[in-house]
């Protein structure tokens, strides 16, 4: 598996992507800078990592929305190609209107940094056949906007075709308020575009990779996209 | 040529920060206030002098940038 991770002037997670990344795949990812307007040939995964781009201005993600390496990332994303974006990286593919929606001020006005239970929607895609559907993870969130907003038809449209992939829930997969840590809509942490090849969730699946954090949770997604690739080729 | 664009929530969006400076006014005792809603004003100077054409380009730069219409209304006024 080829993979690039897109560095923003303000990204801040970018070595915790490639860290993970190379732990789980073998093979170091291409950093690419956001000024760049070409992916390494052959990319197979981009990667838009969490962070401040642009110190958060205007809107999380409006500006580095539009730097010139998205027009590769688009392409890539149109071609079937698979992107990712995490956190900040959510709050960029919303911008850039490769998912739908927007990332809100977390409803309780405080920027908050915890471990969080996952619901695994379902494990048919290429994010997350390292999972079973139903499965439930724990993975750390770190952000102040990150309350999933969408208008109802948006909503009931992402509900009906299965592109919720990741929701806030208690320890055993049941949503509760008290677990909605932002107070998003539906209590949906990532979502996927209608192709199911761009995802951006707010969680950190590569800071539970290690046993030494205590957590590896998140190695399925990066193994799951390991298998991915492996049988694609 | 001086113009303003003003970026509010929609109606129905949730307001976190607007709640929060409604729970501060009343916590100082400014008598009165229902409820608030916060936004965002851009105030622009534009090379452009003919106004259609200043209005035409402050609609395109609310459009891709300075507002995101999933939450956002935006009204442009040149000011002159």
């Amino acid at each position: 598996m080829k993979s690039a991770v897109i560095t923003f002037p303000g990204s801040n997670r970018e070595r915790d992507m490639a860290r993970a990344l190379k732990l789980v795949s073998g093979r170091e990812p291409a950093m690419v800078w956001h000024g760049e307007s070409e992916l390494p040939t052959g990319t197979d995964l981009v990667v838009l990592p969490g962070g401040f781009s642009y110190g958060d201005y205007l809107r999380c993600g409006a500006i580095a929305a539009h730097a010139p390496i998205m027009t590769a990332v688009r392409n890539h994303a149109r071609k079937g190609g698979l992107v990712m974006g995490v956190c900040n990286g959510f709050q960029i593919l919303c911008e850039a209107e490769l998912l739908p929606g927007i990332l809100q001020r977390n409803a309780a006005m405080k920027f908050i940094c915890r471990d969080v239970h996952l619901k695994i929607e379902r494990s048919d895609t290429p994010f997350t056949r390292g999972y079973n559907a139903g499965q439930v993870i724990r993975v750390p969130v770190a952000h102040g906007e990150g309350s999933y907003f969408a208008s109802e038809g948006t909503i009931g449209r992402l509900e009906a075709e299965g592109r919720v992939l990741f929701r806030y829930t208690d320890a055993e997969g049941k949503r509760d308020p008290n677990w909605n840590v932002n107070g998003a809509l539906n209590s949906i942490a990532g979502v996927l575009n209608e192709k199911l090849n761009v995802l951006g969730l707010m969680p950190h699946p590569e800071n539970h990779v290690e046993s030494a954090v205590g957590c590896t949770d998140g190695r399925g997604l990066f193994a799951g996209l390991i298998a991915h690739f492996a049988q694609a080729a | 040529m001086k113009a303003r664009v003003t970026v509010t929530l929609k109606n129905g969006v949730l307001d976190p920060q607007g709640k929060a400076i409604e729970g501060a006014l009343k916590s100082l005792g400014v008598a009165g206030v229902a409820s608030v809603r916060q936004g965002k004003v851009f105030d622009i100077e534009l090379a452009e002098g003919d106004t259609a054409k200043a209005e035409a380009t402050l609609k395109e730069a609310a459009e891709k940038l300075l507002a995101n219409t999933v939450i956002e209304n935006f009204r442009v006024e040149v000011t002159g």
